[in-house]
């Protein structure tokens, strides 16, 4: 019998506030320990927590993309436990009561095997709930001895429960990566892994098909999605390998170790502790009023679903084309700035740009930029370790260019010139093949006269062409871009080309 | 000087008669003979105090001064004051000086008062008696062999003993109301979130109030005006217009409605008691109040009630004292968890130790729903017991405790006996009512019997007004101790 794979996540997403959630001091990352430490992340006697409209805003904003309720009544909570890094000895949190219930994600799932096709999935949302960071213990740095870095207590945190929905690590790691693109496109995550922005615990289970749900283990604070594949697979396989040796899966809280690419236990369930959660008296219910919803309601970005269905209807672009340009906002948004620099009549906006030979114009176009955007700008960004933000050529740049592939002025090899060109140097695309002289010859007489002497010149291989060796069709093309330095339209050499050597 | 008015002595000061240095000098002096019997102070530290003074004389002269401006105030030492200790009457705050004002403090600051010392208190504010406290008990000024009540016992002990102007107490089931009434003097527990409790170190955050101790109601009305008010601290702070809490203080008391609850007059009030409360009934008649008969039906389940939810809160709260980042460390131990129990073990004193296991059991999984959610239950219909009463009656009067100053040691094996002690000032907590005591006799062996007046939510200037019509008509709140 088949095994069936079961994964839930949780993750916690820290948002993008500048102060902490209960208090005014700095979230900014990596200051010197306890530089950010107030008297209210440090728990001091008699200090109390007053919450941060920000974070609850960023919370609201996370509902109502995912299309959540969001609760017009809901509770903070004290989570009890002893740790260094966790100054009041609670964390304050939401339990029964949380500001986000249920919603729903729509994830790409690109299979991990060759030949399987990528498809879409609706994962559910449980809920997603307000809490605050712990600190940092440093043990390492002082001998024998552990140091608190109380920097992150307090930082807002925004942890999402999804229901146990994926039955793969591909599933698992599409749903991550969306929700990572989401939290950074609605602006209320900066999404940064490395300094734990957006963590994630993944819940790992295993059953035959159509058995029950079996025991889970949670792989704790995965910081990026490759060791979540790992980590899954590993995890998945010493499952299935512990039951079909008849052995038992206990309950526990686990971690992976990238450099052995294997898990262990940190904790089982034996030692699980009892958090006695009970409502923060220090914290007044946070009560979200409909004006409150609205006002957030407002600030929403068009998401990423929606901009990847309107590609496709509207530019009739592929689901990978789409998905590509809709990884992140900065994409997309780059995407439609270039575009809007191709289109420059406002009748072939979007919005009214219906039917026709303007649409089939507007998709071309698309098409055009989408792949452009796709291969060279992606290719050229990885290749420079640079972010969308911070490409060298503007859009507008970028779509004059395009613009001069669309009219014949350049070839799409010589387009590859100015694009190098723009990267290094700057300028705008007119410029540049002016500079460059890259140009491409679209004036007929001239062609026609390149090739007539070509013909003339090579009165042996007309012959054989004529008297059927087509082959030769390529090294007549060949002459003839020679001829004319490379910067003959292709497509009328061809034309001319063929018509005079048929005689 | 030491019997005068807050209103007499601020206008001695603006008048030049005396200098807030003179003042403070003689009330420093008074702490050094006195304090070593008595006990009621922690901390006094006279440089610190003198420069207060010595700027708010600057300030007399200046013509900037407000009501309490040169006036030498105890505090209690549960509220953190910035550069001095602030023990909470613990082991375990021992050493520990606070970096910062709190809410109270500051308020006090900025009207040119002069903080003249840290008073005792039970610790953490977990007593009845002040028998609690790490820095030993306060003896009561009346009986030096009895108790000052707690567990803002010292600074009962304090006016009482006119070792200071006035005071500030703590009241989380009756912390302020219950010593006022065994030291003879007069307290008020505002309405909850009527004061900030920001920098007042937290026992029950969800009953916790701070307010004024003193020799009078019209001295806890300047108090008041000074401590109260929105603090963008505290998120339990109320958001109201500022008042002026001594604007009723003279209106006659014509066509008041008294409430008597009959549940605080039955079994358990012993009779000295009763006679006084019964004597101040007669007089509020005659002032011009009539009274009605009220049912707090659900009254008798405040004390259980109160010793679910408060030490549940507070074992929480106090789990910031780790011995990690500040306070007590125990100095030997083998790994964090020895750390821990080490240093929480030897910091804390036994009742503070009982009420954390208290409350760790009703918030344990499978226990909460049966006492922490239930308690919380009979938490509203204790409330609603007052509503429906007020619907009757202006104000409710009744004994503030059930006896008269108890001897040091005396209940000191039976904690449920202690805690019956708060039995009529506990539900007023709960509720989030204010309450006051007032001085209103003598009961058995000539030891001062409270009055307690609670009022509904933001009722003080009216009870405020009913106290102070009671003193005009009485003299109880001016007599003094033997020996003071």
């Amino acid at each position: 019998m088949q095994w069936e794979i079961v994964i839930g996540l949780e993750v916690h997403a820290q948002l993008s506030t500048s102060s902490k959630i209960f208090s005014g001091a700095s979230t900014a990352f990596g200051a010197e320990p306890n530089t950010q430490a107030d008297a209210v992340s440090i728990a001091l006697p008699g200090v109390l927590p007053v919450l941060n409209k920000g974070a609850v805003e960023r919370a609201i904003k996370f509902g109502l993309a995912v299309g959540a309720h969001i609760a017009p009544h809901s509770v903070f909570a004290r989570k009890n436990y002893f740790y260094p890094d966790l100054p009041k000895g609670y964390q304050i949190s939401q339990f029964d009561l949380p500001v986000v219930g249920q919603g729903a994600l729509t994830i790409q799932v690109e299979p991990l095997s060759g030949n399987a096709k990528p498809y879409e999935k609706v994962v559910r949302i449980t809920r997603a709930h307000l809490e605050e960071d712990a600190g940092k213990s440093l043990h390492g740095d002082f001998h024998g001895m552990t140091g608190i870095d109380l920097n992150r207590a307090g930082t807002p945190l925004l942890e999402i429960v999804s229901e146990p929905d994926m039955c793969s690590a591909a599933e698992a790691v599409a749903y991550a990566k969306a929700l990572h693109s989401l939290v950074r496109w609605i602006g209320i995550c900066d999404g940064n892994m490395q300094e734990g922005s957006f963590r994630c615990d993944v819940n790992v289970s295993v059953r035959k098909t159509g058995a029950p749900l079996g025991t889970r283990r949670e792989i704790k604070n995965l910081n990026s999605f490759k060791f979540m594949q790992q980590a899954i697979d590993y995890e998945v396989q010493w499952q299935i390998g512990t039951l079909e040796n008849g052995g038992k899966i206990q309950q526990a809280t686990i971690l992976f170790n990238p450099d052995t690419g294997t898990t262990h236990a940190m904790r089982s369930k034996e030692d699980a502790h009892d958090y006695r959660y009970f409502p923060d008296p220090d914290l007044l219910p946070l009560d979200i009023t409909p004006a409150m919803l609205e006002q957030v309601r407002a600030t929403l970005p068009e998401l990423p679903q929606a901009r990847r269905e309107r590609y496709t209807s509207e530019y009739a672009l592929s689901a990978y084309d789409a998905n590509s340009l809709t990884a992140s906002r900065e994409m997309a948004d780059f995407f439609e700035a270039v575009l809007a620099e191709m289109s420059p009549s406002p009748q072939s906006s979007p919005a009214s740009g219906r039917g026709g030979e303007r649409e089939n114009q507007s998709s071309t176009s698309a098409k055009m930029c989408a792949n452009w955007l796709i291969g060279e700008v992606s290719a050229q960004l990885n290749r420079d370790g640079l972010e969308m933000t911070q490409c060298p050529i503007t859009p507008q740049q970028l779509g004059g260019m395009l613009q001069r592939i669309a009219d014949s002025t350049i070839s799409n090899a010589g387009a590859k010139d100015v694009f190098r060109a723009m990267w290094s140097e700057g300028g705008d695309a007119d410029a540049i093949i002016e500079a460059k002289g890259l140009k491409q010859v679209s004036d007929s007489g001239a062609i026609e006269a390149l090739v007539d002497e070509i013909i003339a010149a090579n009165a042996d291989k007309v012959t054989e062409y004529r008297s059927g060796k087509d082959k030769l069709f390529g090294f007549f093309v060949g002459l003839a871009m020679k001829a004319s330095k490379g910067k003959a339209n292709p497509a009328q050499l061809n034309e001319i080309l063929k018509r005079k050597l048929s005689g | 000087m030491l019997n005068s008015s807050l209103q007499q002595l601020g206008s001695a000061l603006r008048a030049k008669k005396i200098s807030s240095v003179e003042l403070t000098q003689l009330y420093l002096d008074r702490i050094a003979a006195l304090n070593p019997a008595l006990n009621a102070y922690i901390t006094t530290h006279a440089e610190t105090s003198l420069a207060q003074a010595r700027a708010a004389d600057a300030r007399l002269s200046g013509g900037t001064a407000q009501a309490l401006t040169g006036i030498p105030i105890a505090q209690k030492d549960i509220f953190c004051a910035k550069g001095w200790r602030t023990t909470c009457g613990s082991k375990m705050l021992e050493n520990f000086v606070a970096p910062y004002d709190a809410h109270v403090i500051g308020q006090f600051n900025s009207a040119g008062a002069v903080n003249l010392g840290k008073t005792n208190m039970d610790e953490f504010a977990m007593g009845s008696s002040n028998e609690t406290s790490y820095f030993g008990a306060v003896k009561n000024p009346w009986d030096q062999n009895a108790v000052p009540g707690g567990s803002s016992g010292g600074s009962a002990c304090a006016v009482a003993a006119r070792l200071c102007a006035a005071a500030t107490g703590t009241d989380t089931g009756g912390s302020i109301r219950q010593p006022a009434a065994l030291c003879g003097i007069s307290g008020l527990k505002p309405t909850y979130g009527t004061v900030s409790r920001y920098g007042m170190i937290a026992f029950a955050s969800s009953l916790d109030q701070a307010g004024p101790m003193a020799r009078s109601a019209e001295d806890l009305a300047l108090l008041l005006n000074t401590m109260a008010g929105f603090d963008e601290r505290d998120s339990t702070s109320l958001q109201r217009d500022k008042e002026d809490y001594a604007r009723d203080l003279s209106k006659p008391l014509t066509g008041l409605r008294i409430g008597l609850p009959k549940e605080f007059f039955a079994e358990g009030l012993s009779s000295d008691v009763g006679k006084a409360v019964e004597t101040a009934i007669a007089e509020y008649k005659k002032l011009g109040a009539s009274i009605v008969e009220i049912s707090l039906p659900n009254s008798k389940l405040s004390v259980p009630v109160y010793y679910v939810l408060a030490p549940a809160e507070a074992s929480s709260n106090l789990s910031r004292f780790d011995g990690v980042r500040y306070g007590y460390r125990a100095p030997d131990y083998t790994d964090l968890a020895d750390m821990y129990e080490k240093s929480r073990a030897q910091g804390f004193g036994a009742e503070v130790k009982r009420r954390i296991m208290i409350g760790t059991y009703v918030l344990s999984h499978g226990y909460y729903d049966a006492y922490y959610l239930q308690a919380q239950k009979i938490r509203r219909l204790i409330a609603q017991d007052f509503t429906d009463a007020f619907k009757q009656c202006d104000i409710i009067i009744g004994p503030t405790s059930p006896s008269t100053a108890f001897k040091l040691g005396e209940k000191g094996d039976d904690p449920v006996q202690m805690y019956l002690s708060d039995i009529y000032t506990i539900a007023v907590n709960l509720a989030g009512l204010p309450g006051m005591s007032i001085p209103c006799g003598f009961g058995a062996a000539n030891m001062p019997v409270g009055l307690q007046i609670i009022g509904n939510y933001f009722a003080e200037a009216h009870m405020l007004n009913a106290a102070h019509q009671y003193q005009l008509a009485t003299d109880w709140h001016v007599r003094t101790p033997n020996g003071i």
